[in-house]
């Protein structure tokens, strides 16, 4: 457990023998709490029936996996939607944000830190409640006004991010200034913020269950709907423990991708030049720290 | 605007939970996070571990389902709370992972040589962590926990939409009694604008008072 050496941290010394052996002493203490943490768990799930073969045998029918499957790909469907506007809407808003015109760049900062400041939920329900839009297109058009803004920041900040010299130099060669973005800047950002849009982008896909609160029938739907099911003696917890590994898994997936992307670019000497942290979930307002 | 002067104590209750839910799980999240960031930089494999599954998992949870999991799963395991104090376990589970990570960001970005040079003037773990090491991390992990408990702000809609009293909720009885629609959700944002707005500008001036500069 404690035989490789944790990577040098200001907190303590590299261990010796004697610690070492204190150390493994306080990890099998608190291995032990945690394995009696798990099993009073399933105890209280054994105790309150959680797997009486009533509230697991729904799961083999037919009908109920093309329930689930179908909410799946409602999912997805939402998400694939949400990933390609939202990248679309990022980067109108970046080059809004980056113009020499005084005006579009006030629209498009107003626009950014409007919906980066309001709760996606909020503007979903404005589209679905207020505007009557159908529940589809409003969870797609709130991910993507709040999605897209956020990653119209980091564009803006992954194009400036690039090195001086670069834009200089495409300028001196008389390039013209969406020439320099389109040709110079933008493939050398791209390569820096791909690991922080790929981020991003699990925060729309974990935002699609949203779409349950405004009845689109996605995968917590459809789980749902088995969960509230009175011939099956309402097996909630069962369905609580089929998807959320699901929806787990596709989100760690993705986030995965993003890590592995971000330790490749590390090694990348080309991109060096620019590294663009992470857009926090939040907002940061106007004078806020950057 | 007549919907704000008429409805003002509706939307004072709903602007009063949003607040109390921003706040209740804002400290549960810190308290969480700091002791799940400490297991992660703890010298102990074991709670490494713990603190590594604790963030990967909650990080990658949609917070709707955790809502679901915890507002209309725990009752099902015998579990009864008020609507209020769960939705409060919620979201300030899902915070602290992110939480977390801020702070754990902010001790590593502590150069090792402070706690080298704190051991050798004789610091005992206590002395070199309160002393030397926190105090630094603590400047530099301003501007993220405050873009975190800003999305807790936001995040805490979702509580509404599980009926739970706070601002979002109110459409639904507004739209009830028959008010313009449009001007409810406008009132509604105003209301989520002046708590974002009040977390941005208290870090803010936290960041200008203690923050590194760099």
């Amino acid at each position: 457990m404690t035989h490789s050496a944790p990577s040098a941290t200001a907190l303590y010394d590299i261990p010796g023998p004697a610690t070492r052996k204190r150390h493994l002493a306080y990890g099998v203490a608190s291995t032990a709490v945690i394995l009696a943490l798990i099993a009073w768990l399933l105890y209280l799930l054994f105790d309150t029936g959680q797997f009486t073969a009533q509230k697991w045998n729904p799961f083999t029918y037919k009908g109920i996996q093309e329930l689930l499957l179908r909410g799946l790909g409602n999912t997805l469907k939402a998400f694939a939607y949400a990933a390609v506007l939202s990248l679309a809407l990022g980067a109108v808003l970046a080059v809004g944000r980056l113009s020499v015109h005084r005006p579009v760049r006030w629209v498009s900062t107003l626009l950014v830190e409007f919906f980066r400041a309001m709760p996606v939920l909020v503007m979903i329900f404005f589209i679905f409640v207020a505007l009557k839009v159908q529940p589809l297109p409003a969870l797609v058009a709130g991910l993507t006004l709040y999605n897209g803004s956020v990653l119209a920041e980091v564009f803006r900040t992954g194009i400036n991010s690039v090195e001086r010299g670069q834009r200089e130099a495409a300028y001196a060669l008389g390039m013209r200034k969406t020439q320099v973005t389109t040709h110079v800047l933008a493939p050398q950002a791209v390569r820096a913020m791909l690991p922080t849009i790929i981020s991003q982008l699990v925060v729309a896909l974990k935002d699609t269950s949203l779409g349950y609160l405004i009845t689109y029938e996605e995968f917590l739907h459809a789980g749902k709907l088995i969960a509230s099911n009175l011939d099956y003696d309402l097996p909630f917890i069962p369905v609580v423990m089929v998807i959320s590994p699901i929806y787990i898994g596709m989100c760690m997936l993705l986030s995965w991708f993003a890590t592995w992307m971000a330790r490749r670019q590390r090694r990348n000497p080309k991109a060096e030049a620019a590294a663009v942290t992470a857009a926090g979930p939040g907002t940061l307002m106007p004078g806020g720290p950057r | 605007m007549d919907v704000l002067t008429d409805n003002f104590s509706l939307y004072g209750k709903g602007f009063l939970g949003t607040l109390e839910l921003t706040v209740y799980a804002s400290v549960l999240a810190l308290l969480l996070g700091f002791v799940m960031a400490s297991f992660r930089v703890a010298p102990v494999g074991a709670l490494r571990v713990i603190g590594t599954v604790w963030v990967t998992v909650l990080r990658n949870t949609p917070l709707t389902l955790l809502f679901f999991a915890v507002l209309l799963g725990l009752p099902r395991f015998g579990l009864v709370l008020p609507f209020q104090l769960f939705a409060v376990i919620a979201l300030g589970c899902y915070t602290s992972a992110f939480i977390c990570e801020a702070l754990r960001a902010g001790i590593n970005t502590v150069p090792t040589g402070q706690g080298e040079a704190a051991r050798s003037l004789g610091m005992t773990f206590g002395q070199t962590l309160g002393n030397v090491v926190l105090p630094q991390a603590f400047r530099s992990v301003i501007p993220p926990v405050g873009s975190t408990l800003i999305a807790l702000a936001k995040n805490s809609a979702i509580a509404g939409a599980f009926s739970v009293t706070e601002l979002l909720g109110t459409y639904k009885t507004l739209n009830e009694l028959g008010y313009s629609i449009i001007w409810s959700f406008i009132w509604i944002a105003v209301g989520y604008l002046i708590i974002t707005l009040a977390i941005s500008a208290l870090f803010t001036f936290m960041e200008k008072r203690w923050g590194v500069a760099r």
